[in-house]
């Protein structure tokens, strides 16, 4: 039988030969449904505005994103939805109320300084979108800390509000900012009620109030093994544990309050910037709970969520490289 | 004997779609002898046979074609009678060349030539010596049969001061689509029987652990029956279906509780010997029926085949002959995989012929075949996390990407077993086990190079 010549032109390829069929793309777009619940909830707390921001920051990061790839003649990676995710977020931790071109320098910020400059996905040692907030947060301090009531708020005369966190700040005496408005004394009157506080009925940015629907989405991201439980745990372990032992505020209050819970769940979970091994997703979630808590108590800043993440994503190459796994059979 | 339930259940692995039903339901078939059989010289782990005969000469089936060379290395026989084509180099499943002998099958025997099967003297294994136990299983051209080739009498002969204690008989069969060790568990229990109780005096009365996946029931029930009466401390132990539970060390840890450590280190270091089922069953046939290494049972499948079947069929016979006994394609290929999804070899012809390790076909259209291409590690930690070995994939491959082999080394890339794990479970479609092979052939290469420098430098000038 002589060989057919052209006829065959089989797929030659490195084994293996079949695939799991997980993508990138799926990985964000389970990350986006787990966002939508407390999207929502930012939407009915805080209205319209949040609307508004969480459109604008979305929007302009696909923008930036696409506009990055193609001033680096790299392929689009708009498809990979990172772009929509780091949006996403970034918005969800902004106040809703906030300008609107502020969003875009933020946004732009995201995308083009935290993730394109370092090569896109994959290479940013930072989490984009806190990166943004904070490098927001020292630009537009006013702004980013004037905090939109939630449309169901117990003092309806006042338009904004300080947050639980800087009035338990204020409360505690752990304070550095020393005029008290009256708004934070109808605050310190009463701080939000454990349903307001699980639910989101509190100031605060427009993603990380709801601490059931964070946890609704994080149950998801666990159910789909997108993300293991070991850095949500470690973090909000520490964080409970600290508050405990520190005194002051009720310890559930630093859990309930602030960005912790959508940092431990969505933000420092983030692949790129956090360690791969489940000791190092430990060492790293321990670390995020203790400077938040050190920035918390000590800091100029009532909330130190996500400059501990930051600190903590500079760390993590070192952390992984030391909890390299053991080979099975090795030393 | 008693069935137990493996308690011992390593760090990683994955759940890759079986397939295992287009073929577990099929009796093995026997297969005529076809037109033309491509019998390579190169069948197993080692150094290629050096062949005895040359174009024009006619073989009987059973004569010897190729001779053992060196220590790594066994003997290939005539699979049928023919005449001898040609002997030149043919491309292998694996993508080397190796030297093959062409056989026409069909070729009329000269006169005078007597065309009896040449057979072995069958032993009474029982009364027969160890020696004369391992001359026969290496006379017979035997090799492990479930994938690497080892060359069997030499696994069975540990070197001076080490003893095996375990004898782990692998049916895990954890390849994707692969049904013919489970065929054979289930069709030749008796066999396998025969040849643990060879294995066993060979050995030295170790115990016998009989390793088979939980997703094989009959295949247990077969050796249950078969192993009844068997004395001594055998047992069947059931594993749970995990990728790659059929590797070595993985098996070994799963049925005895050992790890093997790094390598160079072998099982016979924790005193186990692991064999392939198939190979057990193939000493029992060259101790009592005498009988050299001329066919073995692959797995013939995919969506792309008519009939998925498991032949019996000659050693040499070519692919397209295996897909035109199976009912041939049903429609092109798009893949063509010399064994099981996950480890196997995408080979560009049906030209290419069976050896003594060719586990199973595969034909897959394009439906079941994808071309990604990678994007950048997202560092997601999955595996990580799939790693059978514990390493730390992810890092190895950026190294390799990087060109930093020595900093792969440093991770362990070594230790790398190459199961595709990684590669199976990676969202952003990197080649991960493809870069390890790459780290793996280099370190090679260099080690290999600096022996050679020593070996010059030691000789005197």
């Amino acid at each position: 039988m002589k060989p057919k010549d052209t006829a065959e032109h089989y797929i030659l390829s490195s084994s293996p030969h079949t695939h799991a069929r997980s993508s990138v793309s799926r990985i964000m777009l389970d990350v986006i449904v787990a966002l939508l619940p407390t999207t929502a909830a930012g939407i009915w707390f805080f209205g319209l505005p949040a609307v508004w921001t969480i459109a604008t920051c979305v929007a302009t990061c696909l923008v930036t994103e696409a506009l990055c790839r193609l001033a680096m003649k790299r392929e689009n990676t708009l498809g990979d939805l990172s772009a929509v995710v780091t949006g996403l977020l970034l918005a969800l931790n902004l106040p809703a109320g906030l300008p609107l071109w502020m969003a875009v320098v933020g946004s732009v910020f995201a995308i083009g300084v935290a993730k394109q400059v370092f090569g896109g996905l994959g290479m940013n040692p930072f989490n984009p979108a806190l990166a943004a907030r904070a490098f927001m947060l020292i630009s537009f301090t006013g702004p980013m800390t004037t905090w939109l009531k939630p449309l169901w708020w117990k003092t309806p005369e006042a338009m904004t509000t300080a947050t639980p966190l800087a009035a338990m700040k204020r409360l505690y005496g752990c304070d550095v900012v020393t005029q008290a408005t009256p708004h934070v004394e109808k605050a310190l009157s009463g701080l939000p009620s454990l349903w307001d506080l699980l639910v989101g009925n509190m100031p605060g940015c427009i993603g990380e109030v709801s601490t059931l629907a964070l946890a609704l989405g994080a149950a998801y991201l666990l159910v789909r093994k997108v993300i293991t439980w070991h850095i949500p745990v470690a973090f909000l372990v520490t964080v409970w544990l600290y508050a405990y032992f520190a005194g002051g505020a009720p310890a559930h209050l630093q859990v309930l309050t602030g960005g912790v819970m959508i940092g431990a769940c969505f933000m420092a979970t983030d692949y790129v910037t956090s360690p791969t091994t489940a000791k190092g997703k430990l060492v790293f979630g321990f670390g995020c709970g203790l400077l938040c808590m050190l920035i918390r108590q000590f800091g100029a800043y009532p909330e130190g969520c996500s400059f501990a993440i930051l600190i903590m994503n500079a760390l993590a190459p070192l952390i992984n490289r030391w909890t390299q796994p053991k080979p099975f059979g090795g030393k | 004997m008693k069935t137990v339930r493996s308690t011992f259940r390593f760090k990683g692995g994955v759940h890759p779609d079986y397939n295992k039903e287009l073929a577990r339901g099929k009796v093995i078939e026997t297969m005529p002898c076809p037109a033309e059989l491509v019998v390579s010289m190169s069948q197993h782990l080692g150094a290629p046979a050096t062949c005895v005969v040359k174009a024009g000469d006619y073989v009987v089936k059973g004569q010897l074609l190729g001779a053992r060379n060196g220590f790594i290395s066994v003997p290939v026989h005539a699979p049928a009678n023919g005449l001898v084509k040609a002997v030149e180099p043919r491309l292998g499943p694996a993508g080397g060349k190796a030297p093959a002998v062409v056989l026409d099958t069909t070729a009329p025997a000269p006169d005078g030539v007597d065309v009896a099967e040449r057979t072995l003297p069958p032993l009474d294994w029982r009364a027969a010596t160890k020696e004369d136990l391992l001359a026969r299983i290496d006379e017979a051209g035997l090799c492990g049969m479930g994938g690497a080739g080892f060359p069997t009498s030499v696994k069975l002969n540990p070197p001076p001061g080490k003893r095996c204690e375990y004898l782990v008989v692998n049916g895990a069969e954890c390849e994707p689509y692969l049904c013919a060790d489970f065929r054979l568990m289930l069709e030749r229990a008796d066999r396998v029987r025969v040849g643990v109780e060879i294995l066993r005096k060979i050995l030295g009365d170790c115990a016998v652990r009989l390793a088979v996946e939980a997703n094989k029931p009959e295949a247990i029930a077969a050796l249950e029956t078969a192993f009844a009466d068997i004395d001594g401390n055998v047992e069947i132990v059931v594993l749970p279906v995990l990728y790659p539970q059929g590797s070595e060390k993985h098996q070994i840890y799963a049925t005895v509780g050992r790890v093997v450590p790094e390598p160079p280190a072998l099982p016979i270091d924790v005193g186990c010997v692991v064999e392939n089922v198939g190979t057990v069953a193939a000493v029992a046939d060259a101790v009592e029926k005498g009988q050299v290494l001329l066919s073995r049972v692959t797995t013939v499948s995919g969506d792309a085949v008519r009939e998925p079947k498991n032949v019996e069929a000659p050693l040499g016979t070519k692919y397209a002959d295996l897909v035109a006994f199976c009912g041939g394609e049903s429609e092109p290929p798009a893949k063509v995989i010399s064994g099981g999804t996950m480890m196997g070899f995408a080979v560009p012809s049906l030209e290419i012929a069976t050896t003594k390790t060719t586990s199973g076909l595969l034909l897959l259209s394009r439906r079941r075949v994808s071309q990604y291409s990678s994007q950048a590690c997202i560092n997601c930690g999955r595996c990580v996390r799939a790693c059978p070995m514990t390493l730390n994939a992810a890092e190895i491959a950026k190294a390799v990407e990087a060109d930093d082999i020595a900093s792969a080394e440093a991770a362990h890339v070594m230790s790398c077993i190459e199961c595709g794990a990684c590669t199976f479970v990676c969202p952003a479609y990197r080649p991960i086990t493809q870069f390890c092979r790459r780290a793996k052939a280099s370190i090679r290469a260099r080690l290999a190079a600096e022996r050679a420098k020593a070996a010059a430098a030691a000789k005197p000038a």
